[in-house]
């Protein structure tokens, strides 16, 4: 056949760099390198939460963690089941971790409550559907909310597998037992959920839920070694809710 | 033309009723009406100068409400170098604390709404809601 010069370097160049890429990138596939290249996932400042079921007091009816949050947000108290808005409940074992299948589950947890959350995913359903942008992750790992340009159309309410955000079906201020003056609250027709108390970690103090908690179930900080919440998911054994999903929660439970 | 009396006569008192509005506010004095809203009594000074916030209050809301909820700077350097707190109710609220006599009587004369309090709280007044309302 009868092949240019220049076509043949062409062909040839492309065939190498064809045969490169397997190499290349199970190379880069390897995680000391990944790591020194800044590419890998620990190098990122990463907010986390570990509850302890075992040291949590829900089922003797504390409700300080709930009872802080709701408080220093203004979140209102609707009273209906339907209506209502929460930042952070309390659920059976079975609601929380549905995928868990075991019919014979260890008597120490199965019939305890269990503290939920908006778990801050890593890879967060909500924020890829929010058409406004009206949610989204931020660089420390909080999924936060803008409520100014909310639309409230819901669709991170459909989108979130763990039933995290609540919208404002009523004006709330009414139903805001306790105000407090220095936060504002939202209006109707937002949606809203767990922020891990953005405003308090940006003056250096811990979240309110994980302050007010007696029995220090509540450990929260950066997912880096040498943390607390580190050391708590390295030395044991910890759940994620519907970890199946690809959402990484950051969320983690002491079963 | 054709009656030409009665032409001009009706072009004349249309257009004297259609001109209402204009001459009437302005021989009647109503034009002078400037809202007077009653300024904080401390003697700090605002955030940047009268009349800079007369006709960019609203922009700079806005710039400070994206500085601070969607990219996390809290803190706005004014054009006199003084540094300030982002904050509705901590920074501006904490001066300008009496809504219906400084906010509303140039909002009601203007005839505009904004709805910032829907959300965020003034500090408590007598007789009056968290959100400015009697």
């Amino acid at each position: 056949m009868n092949l240019e010069r220049r076509t043949f370097l062409k062909l040839a160049t492309l065939s190498l760099l064809a045969l490169a890429a397997k190499p290349a990138f199970d190379l880069l596939a390897r995680p000391e390198i990944a790591r020194a290249l800044g590419l890998s996932p620990e190098n990122r400042k990463r907010l986390a939460m570990v509850v302890d079921l075992k040291a949590c007091t829900a089922d003797t009816g504390c409700t300080d963690c709930i009872a802080a949050c709701h408080k220093v947000h203004n979140v209102p108290d609707i009273g209906s089941r339907k209506e209502e808005i929460k930042w952070i409940r309390e659920a059976s074992y079975d609601q929380a971790f549905p995928e868990q299948e075991n019919k014979f589950v260890k008597e120490a947890i199965r019939d305890r409550n269990v503290l939920l959350l908006c778990n801050h995913c890593d890879n967060p359903p909500c924020v890829r559907v929010c058409p406004t942008q009206a949610t989204w992750r931020r660089e420390d790992g909080i999924v936060m909310m803008d409520y100014h340009r909310c639309i409230g159309c819901r669709y991170c309410m459909a989108a979130c597998p763990y039933g995290s955000r609540s919208f404002n079906w009523r004006d709330p201020r009414p139903y805001i037992k306790d105000i407090d003056l220095s936060y504002p609250e939202r209006t109707r027709g937002v949606v809203e959920k767990c922020n891990f108390c953005d405003e308090r970690l940006a003056e250096g103090k811990p979240p309110a839920c994980v302050e007010a908690c007696k029995s220090g179930a509540l450990t929260f900080g950066e997912m880096m070694p040498g943390t607390d919440v580190y050391g708590l998911v390295s030395t044991n054994y910890t759940v994620r809710r519907k970890p199946e999903l690809g959402t990484q929660p950051q969320v983690y439970y002491l079963v | 033309m054709y009656d030409k009396g009665k032409i001009i006569g009706g072009l004349a008192v249309f257009l004297c009723l259609a001109t209402f509005p204009v001459w009437y506010i302005a021989a009647s004095g109503k034009a002078d009406y400037r809202s007077d809203p009653v300024l904080p009594a401390s003697d700090n000074t605002c955030v940047e100068s009268t009349q800079y916030m007369k006709e960019y209050h609203m922009q700079l809301l806005q710039q400070w409400r994206d500085s601070a909820v969607r990219n996390g700077v809290s803190t706005y350097v004014a054009s006199d170098n003084t540094t300030y707190d982002i904050s509705l109710t901590g920074t501006c609220l904490k001066c300008h604390s009496n809504k219906s006599e400084f906010c509303d009587r140039c909002h009601n004369y203007t005839g505009v709404a904004p709805n910032c309090w829907n959300c965020h709280n003034i500090p408590p007044q007598p007789n009056m809601s968290l959100r400015g309302t009697p």
